[in-house]
C-alpha cells in the first residue's frame, strides 16, 4: 500500500478542475498527456494564425 | 548549395512606416496580464502535498523497514551511489570522461550513520534499545553483515512485514529498526535527519534521499505519470500541462543506448549539449542555416513586401 | 532679438585632440555613438514589418515581466505562503500561467526567427543570446519547480539529481538543497536571464529588424532586384 498524498489542496474550486486523473495518449513508445497535446496544438495554431491573419495596412499610405 | 554570406541591406532601404514602440509594449503587457489573470482563475495550479516520512512509515511499514535495513547494510541506492555522496561507485562517464568522479564526493553520506545510528542516538531510548545500539557499535563489520543478511532474507520471506519475521539470529537489528519505525511514525524522523546539519536547515538531501530509497515515492510518481519510462519529465500531476519543450530531452531516455546504459544520464546530457550547441551556432552551420530558404515560410511572412517589390518592378 | 538667439546657441562641437570629460565623457560618447536615442526608441519601423509574427518578441518580453512581477508578490510572503492561503494560491497560479504563456510565446518567436533566418546581416549574436535566454529560462523553471515544497518538488529533485550528478554538476548544484535552489530561483537566475534579455533587445535595436530573404537565392547584392519573382 502506498503512502498516497492527499488530493490537491485548494481553498476554492476552480471552474475547470485539472486536478483529476491525467489523460494520456499512447502511440508506440510515445506517451503524451492530453494537456501537453493541447499546448502543442495551441502553439501551432497561434503560429499559423500569426502567419496567415492579415496585418493592418498603414492608413492612407502605401508604406513605401 | 551554400552561398558566401554577404551584407544585408539597410532595414530602412525598403521604406518605413510610423510605429509606436511603447504603445505596442503597453498593449502587449495589458493583454498578457489579462490572459494570465483569466487562465489562473479558470485553471488554478496543482499542489499535491509532499509525502512525509511519517505517512510513508505509517502506511507502508514494510517498505520503510526494508529501506532502513538497506541503509544499515549499505545496499540501498544511496549507499551504492558513488559521487557526490560516497565512493561506493565510480559515477557515470561520458565516453572516456569520468566527470562525476573528478567533481568528487562533495556531499558525503554514510547511510548507516545518517539514516539509522544518528536518528536513534538523537532521542532518549529505553534500556533495551540502548543495549541494542551498544551491541551494534561494539560488533565488527563481519558480524554486522551476518546480522543484516540474515534479517534481510527473513524479512523478504515475511513479505516485508517485520511482524511476520520468523525468529532467527539477527542481533540488535530488528529492535533498532523497529525503534526507527516508531520514530518515523511519530513524525520526528524528518526533523532528526534535518538537524544533523545543525540548528538552521534548508537542505533536504537526507530526508529526500531516504524517501527515494524506498518504493512509495516512485509508486506515487508512477500514478501521476511522472516516471522516466512514462516520458515523465514532460508531465505535470493531474491534467495540468507540463513542459512539452522538454520532449527533446526526455526522448533520448526512451531509446537505446540511453535506456539501457549505466551511463545513460551522462549520455543524454552529452547529446543535449550537442543539440544545444547546434542550436546556438545555427548561423554558422552550412546546410542547417539554409533551411529557411528551402522551407518558404518566409514568403508568407513577407508577402506584402514581395508584392510591393513586384509592383514596383512592373510599374 | 537676433543677438539673444546667438548668445543662447550652443557652440558647434569641434574635433579635439583630447576629448573632454575623461572616462565619463568617453563612456557617454561611446553609448550615444553605439545607440543614438532615436535608434533605442524609434518611432518608425521598416515597411516590411507587416505581419503578426512580429509581435511574439514583445509578447515574450511582457510575459517575462509578468512572471517576474508575480514572482515578486510570491517572494513578499515567502515560499510557504501559497500552501496556506487562497490568495497565495491564486498568485501562484498567476505565476504558473504567466510562465506557460512565456514559454509558448518564446517557442513561436524562436520558430519564426529560424524561418526568417534572422541571424543574417551581423545578427548572429542576437540569435545566440536568444537561444541562451531559452536555455537559461528552462533552467530557471527547473529551480522554480524545486522550490514549490510539494510532491512535485520531491520527485523532480530526486530525479534531477541523477542527471546533474552524472556530469559532475550535482557536486555543486544540489536540487535537494532548498536553500540553494530558492536563492538561485528568486535572485541569481532572474538576474542572469534579465541581463541576457536586455542584451538581446539592445542587439535588435542596434542592428534593426532583419530584412526579408531575397526571393531568388543569388549571389548578387541584396538590394531590391529589378526582376523579383514571387
Amino acid at each position: 500500500m502506498t503512502a498516497t498524498p492527499a488530493t490537491p489542496h485548494l481553498v476554492f474550486a476552480p471552474p475547470v478542475n485539472l486536478s483529476g486523473h491525467g489523460h494520456y495518449l499512447h502511440w508506440g513508445f510515445v506517451q503524451i498527456s492530453a494537456a501537453n497535446i493541447v499546448m502543442i496544438a495551441l502553439i501551432g495554431a497561434v503560429f499559423l494564425a500569426a502567419l496567415f491573419l492579415p496585418f493592418p495596412k498603414p492608413k492612407g499610405r502605401d508604406g513605401k | 548549395m551554400s552561398r558566401r554570406a554577404h551584407a544585408e541591406p539597410d532595414p530602412y532601404s525598403f521604406g518605413s512606416r510610423p510605429y509606436d514602440l511603447v504603445k505596442e509594449f503597453v498593449i502587449a503587457l495589458v493583454a498578457v496580464v489579462v490572459l494570465t489573470v483569466v487562465l489562473a482563475a479558470a485553471f488554478s495550479s496543482p499542489d499535491v502535498k509532499a509525502m512525509t516520512i511519517a505517512a510513508w512509515a505509517t502506511n507502508d511499514p514494510g517498505d520503510f523497514t526494508t529501506t532502513a535495513l538497506a541503509e544499515l547494510d549499505s545496499s540501498s541506492t544511496t549507499a551504492g551511489y558513488g559521487p557526490p555522496y560516497n565512493s561506493a561507485a565510480q559515477g557515470q562517464k561520458l565516453g572516456p570522461l569520468a566527470i562525476a568522479k573528478t567533481a568528487g564526493v562533495t556531499h558525503p553520506i554514510d547511510t548507516v550513520d545518517a539514516f539509522v545510528l544518528k536518528p536513534l542516538a538523537s532521542v532518549p531510548q529505553n534500556p533495551e534499545v540502548v543495549a541494542a545500539i551498544g551491541a551494534w557499535n561494539s560488533a565488527n563489520d563481519d558480524q554486522h553483515a551476518a546480522w543484516t543478511s540474515a534479517y534481510s532474507t527473513a524479512l523478504g520471506k515475511a513479505g516485508g512485514d517485520p511482524t511476520k519475521v520468523t525468529p532467527g539470529t539477527y542481533g540488535p537489528v530488528p529492535l533498532m529498526l523497529a525503534q526507527l519505525l516508531n520514530q518515523a511514525q511519530a513524525g520526528s524522523l524528518e526533523g532528526q535527519l534535518m538537524s544533523e546539519n545543525g540548528f538552521y536547515h534548508s537542505d533536504y538531501t537526507l530526508p529526500l534521499m531516504f524517501l527515494a530509497d524506498g518504493s512509495d515515492l516512485a509508486a506515487e510518481a508512477q500514478t501521476q505519470h511522472l516516471t522516466g519510462t512514462q516520458w515523465g519529465m514532460m508531465n505535470e500531476v493531474g491534467n495540468f500541462p507540463g513542459q512539452p519543450w522538454l520532449a527533446p530531452y526526455t526522448f533520448w531516455y526512451q531509446i537505446s543506448p540511453y535506456k539501457t546504459s549505466g551511463n545513460g544520464d551522462a549520455l543524454v546530457w552529452g547529446t543535449m549539449g550537442l543539440v544545444g550547441a547546434v542550436l546556438v551556432f545555427v548561423p554558422f552551420i552550412p546546410g542547417l542555416r539554409s533551411v529557411p530558404r528551402l522551407v518558404p515560410v518566409y514568403r508568407l511572412i513577407w508577402r506584402e513586401h514581395y508584392r510591393k517589390q513586384k509592383r514596383a518592378a512592373e510599374g | 532679438m537676433t543677438d539673444l538667439i546667438e548668445t543662447t546657441t550652443l557652440p558647434e562641437p569641434t574635433p579635439d585632440p583630447e576629448p573632454a570629460g575623461g572616462w565619463t565623457g568617453a563612456l557617454r560618447r561611446r553609448i550615444f555613438e553605439t545607440m543614438p536615442p532615436e535608434q533605442l526608441l524609434p518611432d518608425t519601423q521598416p515597411a516590411y514589418v507587416a505581419s503578426w509574427i512580429y509581435v511574439f518578441g514583445v509578447l515574450t518580453l511582457t510575459a517575462f515581466l509578468t512572471v517576474v512581477g508575480t514572482g515578486t508578490v510570491l517572494a513578499l510572503k515567502g515560499a510557504a505562503w501559497w500552501h496556506v492561503s487562497g490568495t497565495g494560491h491564486y498568485v501562484n497560479s498567476l505565476h504558473l500561467w504567466s510562465v506557460e504563456l512565456f514559454m509558448t510565446f518564446m517557442s513561436v518567436h524562436l520558430i519564426a526567427k529560424f524561418f526568417m533566418a534572422a541571424w543574417r546581416g551581423k545578427r548572429a549574436l542576437t540569435w545566440i543570446t536568444g537561444v541562451i535566454a531559452l536555455g537559461a529560462s528552462a533552467f530557471t523553471a527547473l529551480t522554480g519547480y524545486l522550490v514549490q515544497q510539494n510532491f512535485d518538488s520531491q520527485w523532480i529533485a530526486t530525479q534531477a539529481k541523477d542527471g546533474l550528478n552524472s556530469i559532475g554538476v550535482g557536486a555543486y548544484f544540489n536540487p535537494m538543497d532548498f536553500g540553494q535552489m530558492l536563492i538561485w530561483h528568486v535572485a541569481l537566475l532572474p538576474l542572469v536571464v534579465s541581463v541576457i534579455v536586455v542584451l538581446h533587445i539592445l542587439l535588435v535595436r542596434r542592428r534593426g529588424v532583419v530584412p526579408p530573404l531575397p526571393v531568388r537565392a543569388r549571389d548578387e547584392a541584396d538590394t531590391p532586384a529589378p526582376e523579383v519573382r514571387a
